[in-house]
């Protein structure tokens, strides 16, 4: 690999920096379309240089990255930490998925949010969260990469609460800030161990340090588990994916963002990018899979009872990070950033879908009062099924590629890695597979009773009409849903995704002592595919069942499996477990430290105490001091008739 | 015959007088006046200690403090003077606003 030198990459995420800056302090006094062409432009202007700056990259096949140093950042004895960006394959991938994906929202949203009395704001938060993004993709040390980890959380807090009039949607942004701070926690811990074992933090330097031998197995399976506690945070996965689904409360396109372009990408990205350390760590590798095959079941189903049409995407997005990280965590990390990608596209085009039908209903999300909007929304229906299809993974669409790759990948590494490494790949790819037909399922009853069979509306309700700056991001994000998985349609035999990443990538999967060796027979790959078609079918059917067919069916379902269906409708009741073993035992301990500690002790003993003691011997004091000239002239003869005494009798001076 | 004790002992009893003067009586212009009672029973001992030693600084001493004593009582008598103006009273016992 070579690297060039270039200067414009600094220039991707400030351009976007200096529109939230522009909006955010004189925003409010410019017209709506100034705010929105700074808004847009920003971003479309790094989405373009991204292109620019890729395409040496992409000339060179991935072995070309692209440098620019900015300026040394931190510099104290040992440490010496720089600005720098570095563009190789991985970072192309992510910052072109970002700005483009990105670009997009940004121009439905200024069809969504047009009425919005904060539009300069709103607009200002965006271009933060993709300068934040960009930066985090970008980075060429994991310090740089935590500025734009942290950034995106600040931006999700920002942006969940962006109604911050409502004290639900507010503190849903709370929730969303300080569960990725648990993850954040973690994420340091797993930095400073690292620097610890190689005394560096640049991702190159890691890299050497891992040759040389630096970081032995052991120190890379602590800092990769500590690691993966931050990824869990920001990639929503088991146990602290809980703030994803209450995200849904910022503004529809917020949560397109989040999903699709950035803040749940950055932990697979980070595991992506962290490659070569977490295949030295097949333990740690093996937690990853395992939890994420458990995230993508255990969402999934969840999502199959949501009423909540931004809800059951939420789950949905939570599940599809899942395979994700079965991804990553089974060695093929190139399948983890494909699907990565191809999800971006659908899950952004499916959100602004939701959007769309949300804003056409003014602001109705209950699924179970929509229906029949296939006539009335056609392009958002459409685009919607599209969408639809990729997610469930039907061939030839986008999401069949990437998530097949994902679940043959764990497949095939389950019968050549180790046993219990292997019983983990063999778990994580049967949870996936019963995920892919539940995703199905759940997908086709959204699409099922928001766009087909009767209307159940409010009388009441109006549907808007669809406008074109809302229609026309659906139809390019529908379209790369589309045909975005063929990049690596493996089964076709094209590889160009996984070949333009293996320079990043790839010597991680060679150096893997447990995962080497993918197994490359062909039919098992079919059958492979032929298995997760076969889920998706069977998702499908029940859904076409139960919502077309027979509508009395889901009621009856219902009330036949009442225990399950009320434990998946309560979300296995999972923030209530959490509110009773953690949020609770906490909050009654920070009440014991705020009337015990704080109060009593602190501010009782160590505060108040001494100037209660000074106020005491002042109040004696205070009663010599009466005023009265002879009480003083009465001391003042005492004491020199005490002195007299002294040195007459007892000192004998006199 | 007389004898230094006989003028140190009532020095010693104009002293008394003058604090006992100063720490009973309620009228300031008194006080003063038991103020100037103590520098004389000082005087007093002073001129007593001179003479009969023979050493003249005792007289030098003792004119100073008559000039002293003068220069304040002009200040108290102005002082109290003062304070009459202001607050219609010399009692010292009305005069205790600064107190803690």
């Amino acid at each position: 690999m070579s690297d060039q030198t270039t200067n414009i990459l600094l220039w991707i995420p400030l351009v976007p920096l200096i529109g939230a800056f522009i909006n955010g302090l004189w925003g409010r006094h410019f017209p709506k379309p100034l705010v929105s062409l700074i808004g847009c432009a920003t971003v479309g202007v790094s989405f373009v240089l991204s292109l620019i700056a890729s395409a040496s990259v992409l000339a060179g096949h991935g072995e070309i990255r692209m440098v620019q140093d900015v300026y040394s950042w931190i510099a104290i004895a040992g440490l010496s930490i720089s600005v720098s960006f570095v563009m190789d394959a991985l970072s192309v991938i992510m910052s072109l998925v970002v700005s483009g994906v990105s670009f997009v929202i940004h121009i439905y949203s200024i069809g969504y949010m047009h009425d919005d009395d904060s539009y300069a704001r709103y607009f200002s938060y965006l271009n933060l969260f993709v300068f934040s993004m960009l930066i985090l993709v970008m980075a060429d040390s994991i310090p740089l990469l935590f500025v734009g980890w942290e950034g995106v959380g600040l931006c999700s807090y920002l942006l969940i609460g962006f109604w911050f009039e409502d004290p639900e949607k507010a503190s849903a942004g709370k929730k969303a800030f300080i569960v990725n701070r648990i993850g954040d926690f973690g994420f340091l811990l797993g930095m400073f161990i690292l620097f610890g074992a190689a005394e560096t933090l640049s991702f190159d330097g890691l890299a050497e340090a891992v040759t040389a031998g630096t970081i032995t197995p052991y120190i890379a399976t602590a800092a990769c588990l500590l690691l993966f506690v931050g990824a869990t945070g920001k990639s929503a996965q088991i146990p602290l994916y809980v703030w994803l689904p209450d995200a849904m409360a910022g503004p529809t396109p917020v949560s397109a963002l989040i999903h699709a372009a950035t803040m749940v990408t950055a932990g697979v990205y980070m595991i992506a990018r962290l490659g070569f350390l977490y295949s030295i760590a097949p333990t740690a590798s093996a937690v990853v899979a395992l939890v994420g095959g458990a995230t993508a079941l255990f969402a999934a189903t969840i999502g199959i009872t949501q009423r909540d049409i931004k809800k059951v995407l939420a789950y949905s997005t939570v599940s599809q990070l899942g395979y994700m990280m079965i991804g990553v965590g089974v060695g093929a990390y190139f399948a983890g950033v494909f699907h990565l990608m191809t999800h971006a596209f659908f899950k952004a085009c499916l959100f602004l879908g939701s959007g769309a039908v949300i804003h056409a209903l003014s602001g109705e999300q209950d699924i179970m009062r929509m229906g029949g909007l296939r006539k009335k929304l056609p392009w958002t229906y459409w685009t919607f099924l599209v969408s639809t299809i990729a997610i469930a993974g039907f061939p030839p669409f986008s999401g069949f590629f990437s998530k097949d790759e994902i679940l043959w990948k764990a497949m095939s590494t389950a019968s050549n890695a180790g046993w219990a490494t292997g019983w983990v790949h063999m778990a994580a790819y049967l949870m996936g597979l019963i995920g892919a037909a539940i995703t199905s399922f759940y997908m086709f009853r959204l699409v099922f009773l928001t766009f087909h069979g009767k209307s159940r509306l409010d009388p009441h309700v109006h549907v808007h009409h669809e406008m074109p700056v809302m229609s026309w991001p659906l139809a390019v994000l529908a379209f790369l849903a589309f045909i975005g998985g063929w990049v690596n349609a493996s089964l076709a035999g094209i590889h160009g995704f996984k070949h333009f990443l293996d320079p990043v990538t790839g010597h991680a999967q060679e150096a893997a002592v447990t995962l080497k060796h993918f197994a490359h027979s062909h039919s098992a790959e079919w059958a492979a595919a032929a298995a997760s078609v076969i889920a998706g079918l069977i998702g499908l059917f029940l859904a076409w069942q139960m919502y077309i067919k027979n509508p009395d069916m889901p009621g009856n379902v219902a009330k036949s499996l009442r225990g399950v269906y009320r434990m998946l409708f309560n979300k296995y009741w999972v923030d209530e477990i959490y509110e009773t073993l953690v949020i609770n035992p906490i909050h009654r301990f920070s009440i014991f430290m705020w009337k015990i500690i704080d109060v009593i002790i602190i501010d009782g003993i160590g505060v108040n105490g001494p100037a209660r003691f000074m106020k005491r011997l002042g109040g004696i004091g205070r009663a010599l001091q009466s005023g009265n000239v002879q009480t003083y002239a009465f001391w003042l003869f005492t004491g020199a008739a005490g002195i007299l005494i002294y040195l007459i009798y007892v000192a004998e001076i006199l | 015959m007389i004898t230094i004790e006989h003028y140190l002992i009532l020095s010693f009893i104009m002293f008394a007088l003058g604090v006992a003067g100063v720490l009973t009586r309620r009228n300031a212009l008194i006080l003063l006046m038991s103020v100037e009672l103590m520098l004389n029973a000082a005087n007093l001992a002073l001129l007593a200690f001179a003479r009969f030693t023979g050493d003249q600084t005792g007289h030098i001493l003792a004119l100073f403090v008559m000039t002293v004593a003068a220069a304040e009582a002009a200040v108290g008598l102005a002082l109290v003077l003062a304070l009459f103006r202001k607050r219609g009273t010399v009692n010292v016992d009305e005069i205790n606003s600064l107190k803690g």
